[in-house]
């Protein structure tokens, strides 16, 4: 009895908001789906504009490390290369130092000092890449080559770049998750005779962790896209050194180097090719970043 | 694990502590302590003595500050931005207030309020906690402790099989037997529970009073509680705390059926709190 008459109080008014609310699905719909497809035409517009390079040098093109536009032989691989190192090397030296300003801007500083620091470290996210690589090439180039460094420009001038940029995003977020560490969870460690710094070790960063590897993945996928500062100070020579001091290149670089003068169509798909060849690389490093921080989730 | 008898009578005294306890030599003693948090005081001039091997039960309504009380006995209080506390805090017959707190942690253990054991960890490593944090790494001294400890916190039986399970995967009462299990691992002189069982359902109660009963052979207890039925079924001593002051203390025996003080007897005859 009482059901029906509650089925009857929705039914009533409801032939006429069920028009409203098929619009209102519509629409929503509609609108996450212009999402899908603007990521579905950039990465078949991609494929159909490098559809010769492929042709030409099939799978292989992954594993060429020659780059010549003169007669029209094209490889990515010192490209690959270069992106993956210099945003390794980021993430080396920004990871310990981000994590380090984070567990001292939670645990340590006092509250205002903690406050100032956080709004420098904004600022610095917000600073146009452009800018960090006027500042390297003014001031870390000329600096690595007074260290003697060969030239000044390379991979590890890159990568220390990168780390400067992706500094700020791994700081803030570790600090965030620090922050959510439960009051009781840490005073439960102190009672047993923890110091601050076990504190931190047994109880604070094992219960972040997932957000500092989301962190890290984050700042990964910012790392290898990142185009201008790189372009500035990583010297521009598509060769694959053992040495971090030697010039080396990036995929984002050389797309935004040769893309305006590209002279023969070749050229242009091999570049194109590189780009697609980028996105696949952050889609995958994002998604194993998903499936990680999946995992990390579900096993608490 | 054998059915539990639980000792719900309202207000009478199991026999355990019926009997006068013999005068034991003073575990730590409080001499004139004020806490406050930034300017609001909240402990005015507490003293007090707790004797080794028996438990004492610090009651009172909200805000009385009964927690500030036992979390200055560790030092915890000092933890709280903002919070101080000063007078003189002896353990045994060494200034505690002049001791690393580090150090003086390690042999005044503590339990809180909710249950705490550390997510991350394994019900193993929970005990082992405190251990590993003073250096202990020899896997059969661990082993032993942890079920050592795990017996006297009285869980063994229910966890032995899982011990390299989660410990945030273990029922609220038996979490909070886990936290003592931690706490008793690092063989502490004096355990400080503050409001152990309040939330926590009466059977998970019994057996955590049951436990209380059997330490307190080994060690000192100082339990914070809610409930008046409990501090008369577990402690020998008892304090009455009302806003910030000790109003009275003594054997509980005496407390719950002639107190000294008119405050005293209008809080445990339920005319207020």
């Amino acid at each position: 009895m009482v059901t029906a008459v509650f089925d009857r109080a929705r039914r009533v008014p409801g032939s006429r908001e069920r028009a409203g609310d098929l619009l209102f699905r519509l629409t929503i719909s509609g609108v996450a789906g212009i999402i899908l497809l603007a990521a579905g035409a950039l990465a078949w517009q991609l494929a159909r504009e490098s559809a010769s390079t492929w042709k030409s040098f099939g799978l292989a093109f992954l594993w060429t490390s020659t780059w010549d536009p003169v007669s029209d032989v094209f490889g990515v691989l010192p490209f690959l290369y270069g992106t993956a190192v210099s945003s390794l090397l980021a993430l080396l030296i920004a990871v310990p130092l981000g994590v380090g300003a984070a567990i001292f801007l939670t645990e340590l500083a006092p509250k205002r000092l903690a406050d100032i620091l956080m709004f420098a470290i904004e600022l610095l996210a917000a600073v146009p890449s452009v800018i960090l690589g006027l500042m390297g090439i003014f001031i870390l180039v000329p600096g690595m080559r007074a260290l003697g460094a060969p030239y000044g420009v390379g991979m590890l001038t890159a990568g220390l770049i990168l780390a400067f940029m992706v500094l700020p995003y791994i700081t803030t977020i570790t600090r965030e998750v620090l922050l959510t560490v439960p009051r009781p969870l840490k005073e439960a460690m102190y009672a047993l005779g923890g110091t601050r710094w076990e504190v931190v070790r047994g109880v604070s960063l094992p219960y972040a962790r997932s957000g500092i590897v989301g962190a890290v993945f984050l700042s990964l996928g910012r790392a290898l896209g990142e185009t201008m500062a790189v372009t500035m100070v990583i010297g521009n020579t598509p060769k694959i050194s053992a040495s971090l001091l030697a010039p080396g290149y990036s995929m984002a670089a050389v797309i935004a180097n040769e893309l305006a003068e590209a002279a023969s169509d070749a050229h242009l798909s091999a570049l194109v090719a590189i780009g697609l060849t980028l996105m696949v690389v952050t889609i995958v490093v994002n998604g194993a970043a998903r499936l990680m921080l999946y995992r990390l989730g579900s096993r608490k | 694990m054998a059915a539990t008898e639980i000792d719900m009578r309202p207000m009478s005294l199991p026999a355990e502590s019926s009997a006068t306890p013999k005068a034991m030599p003073i575990a730590m003693s409080v001499r004139d302590l004020r806490a406050s948090y930034g300017a609001a005081s909240v402990l005015k001039d507490v003293n007090l003595e707790v004797r080794e091997r028996t438990v004492t039960a610090i009651i009172g309504p909200s805000g009385c500050g009964k927690s500030t009380l036992i979390r200055c006995l560790n030092r915890m209080h000092e933890a709280i931005p903002g919070a101080t506390c000063d007078g003189d805090i002896l353990l045994g017959d060494r200034n505690a207030l002049a001791l690393d707190p580090v150090l003086l942690r390690r042999e005044v253990g503590m339990v809180f309020q909710r249950p705490n054991p550390f997510p991350t960890m394994t019900i193993a490593q929970n005990v082992a906690a405190g251990l590993v944090l003073n250096g202990v790494c020899d896997h059969a001294v661990l082993a032993e402790t942890v079920e050592k400890s795990l017996r006297r916190a009285a869980l063994w039986d229910e966890v032995k099989d899982k011990l390299d399970a989660p410990g945030v995967g273990l029922s609220g009462g038996q979490q909070q037997r886990l936290c003592i299990a931690r706490a008793l691992a690092v063989e502490p002189r004096v355990l400080l529970l503050d409001e152990p069982c309040s939330a926590l359902d009466p059977i998970a109660t019994g057996r955590i009073e049951e436990l209380l009963l059997q330490i307190k052979d080994q060690l000192t207890v100082v339990i914070v509680t809610h409930n008046m039925q409990q501090a008369a079924r577990v402690s020998e001593y008892t304090v009455f705390m009302l806003m910030g002051e000790m109003v009275e203390y003594g054997l509980t025996r005496q407390m719950f059926t002639k107190p000294t003080d008119k405050r005293t007897e209008d809080y445990i005859t339920g005319r207020f709190g």
